[in-house]
């Protein structure tokens, strides 16, 4: 076993029963239904071993924001821990077709996109339907289910004609979201970067697989992880940053399936080391002077929510900063832990309405604020916000590239 | 001073002792116990939790190795829930003379010890953690018992039977008339009450102590106390016992038990069995043998150490210490020293408890002239209260010598074996995770409250009935919740406040024992911790004025007081 995979496995030992994590996890403050991330985390793993049956369940209501991560005092990795003990469950006692389907965003997204979209939509926003599938499969008859696009990102950008003036390569991550439910924040992000100086490149790419992680089916996140690798690991060798504007995506491809599904081959670390979020990227060039200045002034005052998924990169708030260079743009952070969606786990039934409560604080923020838009960097909370406060959201990107005057 | 009358006076509460006040209640014979701490008070609860397969003995002691062969099925088939079917493996490590491999398959055969060898790529299939220098991995059919279980367990049943359960006494005198012992003076440690017992035979099963107890009828036993210290790590971070696949020497297993990994041991001759000491370069000796088996297990976080002190039987024509077997031995003093109404039954193994008892007891039904059987191998014994009534059975093992047993163990549909996550999965079935009083090892509220219901007559008797305080926090979180629970469960039996401080003090002392030989990183900082909880918010350094002896507890009795010394 290597280093990483120790300072996981053995991490549990390190827990000195402080309860820090479990007064600081969203999910825990709101429901009874789960006992806190020092239960499940590093005191239940204690009772667990791989070749034993599983002991646990309620390690299942874990939503892996990775709160507890950033607050345990000894550097714990509850959220992998228990990432793993979910994927354990799995193995042992079957994946819920629930729990299959809203794992794979980009076969369901494939499906509903393209021209019969509207239809789709139309159909998913009647309530008997809603009915029907919370009935049939388990999703919550209100979970935010996003609309499906007309047309898909990669499709678009096939067409698309890049002007000739590029200095410097990027490789665009757009992950599932973007290709197949919101392609325009795919457009801002390659609008920004070719105004940068940028030619983007557009490597083959499945799902990042994060949602095949969250909900234990390690096998097939291992599969796209692996395939993932293969594709991008020419553009990290070449010095190619890789960008992506999910942050969860860019996450598992730095970190998550790295660790999570112990993958340590020197290519999964040549991804990892060159994949960066959109807004880690742009601050760099910021950092260095390359980034381009000619902002019009927004004289807005916006509510932004950093996702936790965007925290756990550790990188401080890269998009907070970036934005702060466009004149009169004021951006009031809400300073919450969490949404409350994490992923696809707001979605099912049992969990719906935890959801909710942990992304109270922030729904109430939002509402306060009176703004009729609001920010946040990651897909499934901007629809949770959406859902929940009835306030359009956006991701940054989309802000930046008006400030820049560029055409989408 | 009162008196009272019976058949057989035992003294000593470990699993010999009480392994033999079943035996002889199941027998028909009034039977008292007398024990002068809690059950497993001595050795017992100080063990390092294996059950034997006999591997260890087959050649330096083979007479053992067979009984520990037979006793491992026989204890499967009765005591299910105290045993969890590890499995173990002999190693030979680039340490261990290659060549003692097959010696061991021989001796195994010869001692009737099941082994079967598996390639070094199944062992790390198995055990990743191992170490793949390892060059030939023999199984057999070790396993891990929970000894407190155990003969809680066994002292339920013998009252069941009629026999009468004295923990708390202390055995002060032996009476002795002319060339007869007839009978003890015992002290009941919770009001200084003396008590006189008259009986037909004193069984001596006092473990390291016999040759104390013998001496009080002027006979003359030499028991030579080997200590022997254990350190537990935080985690199991394997599932099976492993041995090095040479002559047994210190440091040498590592046993999964619970939720622990305990390596052990050392063996160090000790004058008295109260007074020992932990040294520093034990444990370091001790972690360094387990790196040989676990590249890295030196890192891993120790929880605690703690020390036993083996009965060592000296024979009178033994002259060499090293020589003295590891066998039990039954002594006759009538034939032996010519006294009558006075058996002493030494040495011995946990594994082989039962087996000694039912010699034991067989000799002295012939001299007091009951006929009737043992039936201590067949009948399983009964789940204590404090015990989960568990459905769930873990899978019965399929592969390596103890597969058939393990069929036949399950055949008999008696309670599950116990497994690792046993008391996750009730705590998760009852949903009672916000009513976990110990969280490290999950010991419920309902739990806690059966044992101090079942008479617990300090924490450190709560501790062995339900492992409260025994995990990675050492009591941090628990041990002033169960003070409480102790306190509003026994304030109308006359327990004051006074009285529960006590009790606090009394356990929070014995835990730090056995956390100063593991001071460092992570134990370290969780001490931190824990003394900011205790002395900082809790004020518990300021306490002792106000804290007393008493309420029925027993708390700190020079009787049974286990000093750590510096040898
Ligand atoms: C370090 C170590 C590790 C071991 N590991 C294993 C193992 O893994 N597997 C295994 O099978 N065996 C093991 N053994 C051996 C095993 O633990 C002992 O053989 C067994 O527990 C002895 O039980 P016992 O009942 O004979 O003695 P004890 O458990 O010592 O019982 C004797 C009792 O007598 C009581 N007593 C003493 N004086 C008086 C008195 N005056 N009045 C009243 N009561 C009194 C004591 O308090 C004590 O409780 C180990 C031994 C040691 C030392
Ligand atoms: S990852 Fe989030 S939900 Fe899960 S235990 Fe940690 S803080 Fe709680
Ligand atoms: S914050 Fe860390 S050390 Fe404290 S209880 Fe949680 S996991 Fe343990």
């Amino acid at each position: 076993m290597d280093h990483i995979e120790l300072s996981l496995t053995q991490s549990l030992d390190h827990c000195i029963k402080c309860n820090i994590c479990t007064s600081a996890c969203p999910v825990a403050a709101v429901t009874d239904a789960f006992p806190g991330p020092k239960y499940v985390g590093p005191q239940a793993q204690r009772f667990r071993h791989e070749g034993q049956p599983v002991p646990d369940a309620s390690v299942d209501y874990c939503s892996g924001c990775r709160v507890c991560n950033q607050v345990c005092p000894t550097g714990v990795k509850i959220a992998e821990l228990n990432a793993r003990a979910r994927a354990q469950i799995v193995a042992e006692r079957g994946l819920p077709l629930r729990n299959w389907l809203v794992a794979r965003a980009g076969l369901v997204g494939r499906m509903s996109c393209g021209p019969h979209a509207p239809l789709l939509n139309f159909g998913l926003r009647l309530s008997p339907a809603r009915w029907a599938v919370e009935k049939v499969i388990g999703i919550h008859r209100k979970a935010p289910l996003p609309a499906s696009s007309t047309y898909t990102f990669r499709a678009w950008f096939r067409k698309h004609r890049a002007p000739a003036t590029a200095r410097r390569q990027v490789a665009f991550f757009h992950g599932c979201a973007t290709n197949f439910y919101e392609p325009h924040v795919g457009k801002a992000a390659i609008a920004v970067l070719e105004h940068n100086g940028f030619e983007v490149l557009l490597p083959k790419q499945q799902c990042c697989g994060l949602p095949l992680i969250s909900n234990g089916d390690f096998k097939a996140a291992t599969s796209a992880h692996e395939a993932n690798v293969q594709a991008l690991v020419s553009y990290a060798r070449q010095g190619i940053p890789i960008v992506g504007t999910s942050t969860s995506c860019t996450l598992t491809l730095k970190e998550e399936a790295p660790e999570i599904l112990a993958l340590h081959s020197e290519d999964v670390q040549a991804v990892a080391a060159g994949t960066y979020d959109i807004f880690e990227f742009l601050r760099s060039l910021a950092e260095r002077g390359e980034l381009k200045t000619d902002f019009r002034p927004i004289e807005r005052h916006l509510p932004y929510h950093q996702p936790c998924q965007y925290r756990a990169h550790r990188l401080g708030s890269p998009a907070m900063d970036v934005l702060s260079l466009i004149p009169g743009l004021v951006l009031e952070e809400s300073h919450a832990e969490c949404c409350g969606i994490a992923g696809t786990y707001g979605l099912k039934k049992e969990k719906y309405q935890i959801g909710m409560d942990v992304g109270a604080k922030l729904f109430d923020m939002v509402k306060r604020s009176g703004s009729d838009l609001a920010l946040c960097d990651s897909e499934t909370c901007r629809w949770q916000i959406t859902h929940a406060t009835g306030v359009t959201s956006k991701h940054p990107i989309e802000i930046l590239a008006e400030a820049y005057g560029l055409e989408l | 001073m009162r008196t009272i009358e019976t058949d057989v006076l035992v003294i000593g509460g470990g699993a010999t002792g009480t392994g033999c006040a079943r035996d002889l209640a199941m027998r028909g014979m009034r039977t008292i116990l007398v024990e002068k701490g809690d059950l497993t008070h001595g050795t017992t609860g100080r063990y390092h939790g294996l059950l034997h397969s006999g591997g260890r003995y087959v050649t330096k002691d083979p007479q053992s190795a067979t009984e520990c062969a037979r006793e491992n099925v026989v204890l499967r088939k009765i005591m299910p829930h105290c045993l969890e079917d590890t499995s173990g493996f002999f190693v030979t490590t680039p340490w261990d003379d290659p060549a003692y491999g097959d010696v061991f398959v021989k001796n195994c055969r010869l001692t009737g010890v099941p082994v079967q060898e598996i390639s070094v790529q199944a062992m790390l299939r198995r055990e990743p953690v191992l170490n793949p220098r390892i060059s030939r991995v023999f199984e057999v059919m070790d396993g891990s018992a929970d000894s407190f279980l155990a003969t809680r367990s066994t002292a339920l049943s013998a009252e069941e039977y009629g026999a009468q359960i004295w923990t708390y006494h202390h055995v002060v005198d032996l009476v002795r008339e002319g060339d007869r012992v007839t009978g003890a003076v015992v002290e009941d440690l919770r009001n200084g009450e003396r008590i006189g017992i008259l009986c037909a035979c004193v069984l001596n099963a006092a473990g390291a102590w016999a040759g104390k107890i013998a001496s009080m009828a002027g006979v003359t036993v030499t028991v030579l106390p080997g200590k022997g210290t254990m350190v537990a790590m935080n985690h199991r971070m394997l599932n099976t016992v492993v041995n090095r696949c040479k002559l047994p020497d210190d440091g040498d297993i590592i046993v999964p038990i619970h939720t622990v990994a305990v390596i052990g041991t050392t063996d160090v001759h000790v004058p008295d069995p109260d007074v020992y000491g932990i040294e520093p370069d034990e444990i370091q000796f001790m972690l360094a043998e387990g790196d040989k088996l676990i590249p890295g297990f030196s890192q891993y976080r120790a929880l605690r150490a703690w020390a036993g002190v083996r009965p060592l039987y000296k024979d009178r024509d033994v002259a060499n210490d090293r020589d003295i077997p590891r066998t039990f031995k039954l002594l006759d003093h009538a034939e032996r020293d010519g006294v009558e109404g006075m058996l002493s039954i030494v040495g011995g193994k946990w594994t082989t408890y039962r087996l000694m008892a039912e010699e034991s007891v067989d000799a002295l039904a012939k001299r007091l002239g009951n006929t009737r059987p043992c039936r201590t191998a067949e009948e399983p014994l009964p789940l204590p209260p404090t015990e989960h009534q568990t459905t769930f059975r873990p899978p019965v093992r399929t592969t390596g010598p103890g597969a058939s047993v393990a069929a036949e163990v399950e055949a008999l549909q008696h309670a599950p074996l116990y497994w690792l996550g046993k008391h996750l999965a009730e705590v998760e079935r009852e949903q009672s995770f916000a009513d976990l009083i110990c969280e490290c090892e999950m010991a419920s509220r309902s739990r806690v409250l059966a044992a101090i219901d079942a008479g617990a007559k300090n924490l450190d008797d709560i501790r062995r009935d339900v492992r409260m305080g025994m995990g990675p926090c050492q009591g941090g979180w628990c041990i002033y919740r169960t003070t409480a629970l102790l306190f509003e469960r026994r304030g109308q039996d006359g327990l004051s406040q006074a009285n529960s401080n006590d009790a606090l003090l009394h356990f929070l002392q014995a835990r730090w024992k056995g956390l100063v030989p593991v001071l460092w990183g992570d134990q370290l900082r969780q001490a931190r911790l824990d003394e900011l909880i205790y002395v900082g918010v809790l004020g518990a350094d300021r306490l002792r004025p106000i804290a007393e002896q008493g309420g029925g507890l027993v708390t700190d009795n020079p009787a049974v007081a286990t000093e750590y010394v510096k040898a």
